[in-house]
Formats: C-alpha cells, sequence, structure tokens
C-alpha cells in the first residue's frame, strides 16, 4: 500500500519559477559582507561553553554534527555527578579549541596513554559546541530522579508508519557535539566517552554532514538530501520572543531545574533518496510546496515571502496542496505551534541492496514536546505526501537542563 | 501541452475491446462480416486459435478453457501492446473477447495457463485496410484509451476473484483461502497506483498495520491475511471479508470512469516500481503470507501496462529508450522467472540476501529508464 497519488503533471500546483539566481547571491554576499555576521558566523571562533542557556541550541547552527546517546552503567550516584563535573571541564577546553585535559595528546608523561586523543590539535574550535540531555530513563529509582521526571518527558507516541529501531533509539545521556570542522566535532564526543568509560557505555551514535537549517536570518538555507532548502521558515537566534515562547521552558511550565532549558528530539529519518530521484520535478516540489531553486512557497515569489496556504490557482486548487509537506507543518495548521529545527544530512552505507543509507537526522528543540512536535509529526506521519519517501528509523526525546553557570557544572541544577 | 481530444474525436481511430463472460460453458458464435466467432480452445499446454487471419474490423473470440489450470487470452499487437484480453478464465468455462483492431499488421495471440510468462504464442493476422498514419496526438489517445481498458479488465476480474476468496473466508475453508489470497491481489497490484489515486480506498483495502493511525481500524487485505496465516479466524473476520469486497466493488465502479493523462500512465509505471523497491524487495508487504513475489510481479505486470500503451509514443520519439526498456524489463522478467513454484513462486523467507540484492539492482535498473517515460511523453 501506499499514499502517492498518480499525479497530472500540469495543474495548479506549477509554481513561479526562474526568479532564483539573483537571489541566491544575494544571500551569500550578506554573509561574508556584513560586519555583523562576520563576527558571530566566523568558522573558526569559539562558543562559550557557559551561560544561561546551554549553546548548540540557538547558536547559527554549525556544519557538522556528532551525537552519541549513552547508557549509565554506574549505580553510584556521587560517580555520576562526578563524571558531569570532569565532562564540564574537558567541554569547556575543547569548546575553546584546547585539549580535552591538561598534557594533552604529547605533553604528559611518555609512559602515560595521552590524556588527548590529539586528532585536533592543528585544528580551531571550529564553533564547537557541547550540549547534554537527559533522556526519561535515568529517572528511575537509581539515582533518586524519580520525583524530578519532567512530566513533557513522557514517552513520545507511535506515530504511524514508524519503523523504529530500539537499538537506535532512547537513552540515559545524549551529547550533541556540533563543529565547522567534522574531526572537532568527532574528537569532542570521543574524547567524552573516554572519559565515561566504567560509568556510562555508548548506546547509538550519528555522525551528520551537512546542516539542514538555518537558526538565524545570518545564515544562507542549506539544502536537505532533496535538494530543497531546508530551514526557512525556521525559528532563528533573533527571535527572542519567539524563543521564550516555544523554545526555552519557563518558570511557569517547570519543574524548576529545568527552567532555560528546552527539551530536545531526535528522530533519524530514512530518505527513499534513489526513487525520490526519479520523480518529476514538478511533483517533488508539489509534495514539499515550495519551488527547488529558489525555495520560495509556492504562489509566492522570494523564498521569505511569508508561506500563504490559501493561495488559489486554475479551477480553485489550492497551489499548496492540502498533503504538502509545508501546509501540514506550518503553524498556521498547527494552531500556532512551532519549534526550531537544528538538523543534519547523514549517509551511513549502504542498505546491502544498492541504496545509499541515508537521510536526515531531525532535531528540533521545543519547550513542551507534548504541545509541539507530537502534534506535527502526528500530521506529517499520517499525511504528509512526502511520508512515502520516509522512515523514521530512531528516536529519542531528551530533557536539555539550563546553561552551566560560573563555578557550576553540566545538569548541575538536576543534582542539586 | 498536446492537445488530444478534439483530434481523438475527429480521427474516428479507436480499439474497443470488451470481455464477456459466457453462460455456463456455452456460447452461441454470433455471425460477423468476414467470417464467425473465433474459435480459441486453450489447453495446460495448448492454445489452438480456430482462424490465425483476419480482416480488420470487430474480432469476435469466444475462448473455453479446457484444461486445469485458470488462464487467460491475449490478442498483442506489436512489442506486446495489449490490443484486448480476458482474465480469469476457469476450467471449463468459456469468454468472449470483442476486440476492434483496424490497422492492417502482424499480431499475437497468446494463452496463459497459470497466467504467467509469456505464454502460448501465435501469429495472427490482420488484413485489409491500409495502415493509416497516426499522429502522435491519436497515439497519445490511443494509450490512455488502451490502459484505461486494461484497468477495467483488471477490475473485473478483481471483483471476481474477491468474491471467491471471501466465499472461501466466509465458508472457513483456510486452505483454498490461502490459495487465493495472492492471486486475487494479482490484480490488485497490477492496478495499485489507480486504486490510490482514490485515496480513501486504498488503506481500508491495502493497509499494513503499522501505517495505520490510532483508532482507524485495520481491515482489508492484510487483517485476512494475519487472521489466515496467524491468528486463526476471528468472530469478526466474516464482517472485514464482507467489507473488503464492497470496497473493490466501490474501487472497480469507480475505475470505469476513472480518467488518467498519458503523463499519469507515466507516472503510474514509475510508481509501480517505487512500490517494489520499498515494500515488496523488504518482505514488508506480505508479513503473514510471505507472498510478497506475486505482489512483485504484480506491480512489474501494471509497469510494462501503462509502458506497452505508451509504446507507439515512445518509439517515435526515443526509440533508444524503448530498447532500454525492453532489456530491463525482460531482466526483471528473468529474475523472477528463477523463483517459480507451478504457478506461484517461492515464498519470501526462502530467498537468499543475493536473490534480493539480485532483485533489487534489477529494479533499480528498470526505475531509472522508466522515470524518462515521463519526459519522452511531455515533450514534442
Amino acid at each position: 500500500m501506499s499514499r502517492r497519488r498518480l499525479l497530472g503533471v500540469v495543474g495548479a500546483g506549477a509554481a513561479v519559477a526562474g526568479v532564483g539566481a539573483g537571489v541566491g547571491a544575494l544571500a551569500n554576499e550578506a554573509m561574508s559582507d556584513d560586519p555583523v555576521t562576520q563576527a558571530s558566523s566566523s568558522a573558526a571562533a569559539a562558543v562559550p561553553f557557559r551561560g544561561r542557556h546551554q549553546a548548540g541550541i540557538v547558536t547559527p547552527a554549525q556544519d557538522r554534527m556528532h551525537f552519541v546517546a549513552l547508557d549509565v552503567k554506574t549505580t553510584d550516584r556521587a560517580e555520576l555527578v562526578q563524571l558531569l563535573k570532569d565532562w564540564t571541564r574537558a567541554a569547556e577546553r575543547m569548546t575553546q579549541g584546547l585539549e580535552a585535559e591538561e598534557g594533552g595528546a604529547i605533553g604528559g608523561l611518555p609512559e602515560a596513554a595521552p590524556a588527548d586523543t590529539g586528532e585536533a590539535l592543528d585544528l580551531p574550535a571550529a564553533a564547537l559546541t557541547l550540549t547534554i540531555g537527559f533522556g526519561a530513563s535515568l529517572f528511575d529509582d537509581r539515582f533518586g530522579l524519580a520525583e524530578r521526571l519532567p512530566p513533557a518527558l513522557a514517552p513520545l507516541p507511535r506515530f504511524p508508519a514508524d519503523d523504529l529501531d530500539p537499538a537506535r533509539s532512547d537513552g540515559d545521556i545524549c551529547l550533541q557535539a556540533c563543529a565547522n570542522d567534522p574531526q572537532v566535532a568527532v574528537h569532542a564526543i570521543r574524547n567524552l566517552v573516554r572519559l565515561g568509560f566504567g560509568k556510562v557505555a555508548m548506546r547509538w551514535s550519528q555522525l551528520g554532514f551537512g546542516r539542514t537549517s538555518s537558526t538565524s536570518r545570518a545564515q544562507v538555507t542549506p539544502r536537505n538530501l532533496f535538494g530543497f532548502k531546508d530551514g526557512t521558515n525556521n525559528l532563528k537566534s533573533e527571535d527572542t520572543l519567539a524563543l521564550n515562547e516555544f523554545v526555552w521552558v519557563p518558570v511557569v511550565d517547570g519543574p524548576q531545574w529545568m527552567v532555560d532549558g528546552t527539551y530536545l528530539v531526535a528522530r533519524r529519518i530514512r530518505m527513499h533518496i534513489e526513487i525520490w530521484d526519479r520523480t518529476p520535478l514538478v511533483e517533488q516540489e508539489q509534495i514539499v510546496g515550495r519551488d527547488k531553486g529558489v525555495g520560495a512557497a509556492l504562489g509566492q515569489k522570494d523564498e521569505f515571502d511569508p508561506l500563504d496556504l490559501h493561495v488559489r490557482g486554475q479551477g480553485g486548487v489550492p497551489l499548496i496542496a492540502e498533503d504538502a509537506h509545508v501546509r501540514l507543518a506550518a503553524a498556521e495548521t498547527l494552531k500556532g505551534a512551532k519549534i526550531l529545527r537544528r538538523g543534519y544530512n547523514f549517509t551511513d552505507g549502504t542498505d546491502g541492496l544498492g541504496h545509499l543509507d541515508a537521510g536526515l537526522f531531525f532535531i528540533c528543540f521545543n519547550r513542551d514536546s507534548r504541545r509541539q512536535f507530537v502534534p506535527m509529526q502526528q500530521q506529517l506521519s499520517s499525511k504528509d505526501k512526502m511520508m512515502e519517501y520516509l522512515e523514521h528509523t530512531g528516536s529519542g526525546l531528551f530533557a536539555v537542563p539550563p546553561g552551566v553557570s560560573r563555578g557550576g557544572y553540566w545538569g548541575e541544577t538536576l543534582f542539586a | 501541452m498536446i492537445s488530444t481530444t478534439a483530434r481523438a474525436a475527429l480521427a474516428g481511430v479507436g480499439v474497443i475491446a470488451m470481455a464477456v463472460t459466457a453462460g455456463c460453458g456455452t456460447a452461441t458464435p454470433q455471425e460477423e462480416k468476414g467470417g464467425g466467432a473465433i474459435v480459441v480452445t486453450a489447453g495446460d499446454d495448448a492454445c489452438q486459435v480456430a482462424r490465425n487471419e483476419a480482416k480488420a474490423g470487430t474480432l469476435t473470440f469466444e475462448v473455453t478453457n479446457k484444461g486445469s489450470r485458470v488462464t487467460e487470452f491475449y490478442l498483442y499487437a506489436e512489442g506486446d501492446r495489449i490490443m484486448g484480453e480476458v482474465e480469469n478464465v476457469t476450467p471449463g468455462l468459456t469468454r468472449r473477447l470483442i476486440v476492434e483492431v483496424s490497422e492492417s499488421g502482424k499480431y499475437q495471440t497468446a494463452c496463459k495457463p497459470g497466467m504467467q510468462g509469456k505464454g502460448i504464442r501465435g501469429e495472427f493476422t490482420i488484413t485489409g485496410d491500409a495502415k493509416k498514419a497516426v499522429d502522435t496526438d491519436e497515439k497519445l489517445a490511443d494509450a490512455t484509451k488502451s490502459y484505461q481498458r486494461y484497468v477495467t479488465s483488471q477490475s473485473v476480474a478483481l471483483v471476481d476473484k474477491t468474491k471467491e476468496f471471501v466465499a472461501a473466508v466466509k465458508g472457513k475453508k483456510v486452505d483454498e483461502a490461502k490459495a487465493l489470497f495472492p492471486v486475487t491481489r494479482i490484480y490488485w497490484e497490477r492496478i495499485e497506483p489507480v486504486a490510490e489515486s482514490f485515496g480513501d480506498i486504498d488503506p481500508k483495502i491495502d493497509g499494513r498495520e503499522e501505517v495505520l493511525e490510532e483508532g482507524m481500524a485495520f481491515t482489508g487485505f492484510h487483517r485476512l491475511e494475519k487472521d489466515l496465516w496467524t491468528t486463526g479466524l476471528q468472530a469478526d473476520s466474516d464482517a472485514i471479508a464482507d467489507q473488503l469486497l464492497s470496497d473493490i466493488e466501490d474501487l472497480a465502479n469507480r475505475a470505469k470512469t476513472v480518467e488518467l493523462t498519458p503523463l499519469q500512465l507515466a507516472n503510474g509505471a514509475k510508481e509501480l516500481l517505487d512500490e517494489v523497491a520499498t515494500g515488496k524487495i523488504t518482505g514488508e508487504e506480505d508479513r503473514y503470507s510471505h507472498t510478497d513475489l506475486w505482489d512483485f510481479r504484480s506491480n512489474v505486470d501494471g509497469s510494462q501496462a501503462a509502458i506497452a500503451s505508451l509504446r507507439p509514443v515512445i518509439q517515435e520519439r526515443n526509440p533508444a529508450l524503448l530498447a532500454t526498456l525492453d532489456e530491463k524489463f525482460a531482466a526483471v522478467d528473468a529474475v523472477l522467472e528463477n523463483h517459480r513454484v507451478g504457478d506461484g513462486f517461492k515464498l519470501y523467507p526462502e530467498l537468499t540476501e543475493a536473490d534480493i540484492k539480485e532483485m533489487s539492482e534489477a529494479v533499480d535498473a528498470l526505475g531509472e529508464p522508466i522515470s524518462q517515460v515521463a519526459e519522452v511523453v511531455a515533450g514534442q
């Protein structure tokens, strides 16, 4: 069974195309010439580790990601807290462009195993951010955290057509490393995992190349593996009011330890890119609801023209189809709900049948998944024409605690 | 874009085929201009066609199955373009096929005992009217009409077969129902893109458990599949079976009036292969009965039929692509035939990883050229 319609090609969805070249070029120039954006988007610079919120959320999305989920193996709460402190020290160093530990790869005793793995020795900070999250499974009876389980960490429901591999899902703790250099991101995760041996064990990991979101207006919208711009209509770091409404956990929501934190949803979405590639261009555009070149919503001219779901074409047929992706994901359709998307393209070898195992490692941050991500995914999984080309193979929901204070450690508010 | 309607209406070059089920066993041949009905005696190993030549005009074939396997009869133009066909001729039955053929030339008859393979072929020559130059507009109009006839005939067979299947389920004849399950689905899987265009019907008839939304009932073929192979017939299996028949009849009615464009044919051919690539190759379509290869074969059949309808257009505009398509279809056929068991196939778990990879590669090799047909059809 499948859900795609047998499409007529010349329909109301014929997009206004061909205006693109100029717009794209302008966007690129804004990136490099604008002095304000230059500093914040400098690829090699360091991003502060401490702050009110954790970094790696509204930080302008870097190009690379390494994500890992871990299970806690120690049953000793003090040992777990010590690990968080060790991680804090190492994370702060690495995000400055320093080695994970004093002495590092070559500066310690020759007889000792090196304190840093060394592959980032000659590399700058590359805008590395490290973000930690806690899964619902951590709040069992092992560490006395049961009473602190946030209601918003309720398990995600099963969505239609989910094909989740438990081995690629969930976890007690997650670590997200993003950087503009893939080696820097991998180095960070590797060294944190090393510090954790005996206390935590890696459950699953995901490497991402190529960001698929813009989290700042200064960024050019990147493309996903369908070849479409991805992140045009995303919450941006400049939208402070919207971030307070849709991303950061406020006092009124609680629990106290989560205030100024957020919730991370990770979904490993395999894309059947081979059959997508055989799909006519106009059908691809109708499925997405945008034109492929410029990224303008169908019926509009420029990428950032606001989405209008009510424009109709020939015969009164809506230009953006009822089951088009952008319609179903739109705030208007979802009673105003929005999320901050920050995902990455991935390819993990082949499926053994001559195809790439590739897709989108979707990440979003939202204040309460029950009111934001869940209703959105429910719509998409049940109605989106794009689902024909997608398969959700992994999933995780994590509570991302607030930023680290001066003198504090990662996740302190949960254990204090 | 090409305007087809006015031309087609004026040209009067149409090919009409009607399949009529005669009464139990006997039928009265009708006197026709240029000779009476052409009797076809179909057996398990033979296909005797009383005449192999006729004048252009309306032909009537009376096909009687004297064998033990269910059979089909086709009249093909060059390149296996279906001029007319009659399906599901069960042993002992006679069915009538009326075909209008206006172009003289070389054709082929085919009986397909077991409804598989190339069948038992015979040459058939049409004489008479000089071959008319048919321009591309008419070829495109013919393509959609030809495909629409295919859809209608598959729908009729689907309804008939579903009735048999449902009767077996309700009669608690589990083994018989199991044997009918993959065979009934042949007609469904051949025309699946058309079924999907009526969005609400597809999930009811063919929904798999994991794609259903919360609160949606699990009905249709796969629910009965689960009952027959895994859980045993349930208290509501009869009701589910009745609903399946009712939904299939609804589909058949709607399919009669569906209007398709040549581009939809091209896209439908492509989508049938997508179905194979994402559902049948993985064995997830028929997870209880493991009859995925029947569905695979039928999806390819449907794709072939759509492309065959478009053949004259592709031949004119891109003969190299046509040659590639023929080659790649033949390669898929060859790979599938390796897994034949009688009139059916091996069950999915009997396939090795190497087998599956081989099939996947053959489907990919076909998928790419098929995806180029839309462009050919759309071009000038």
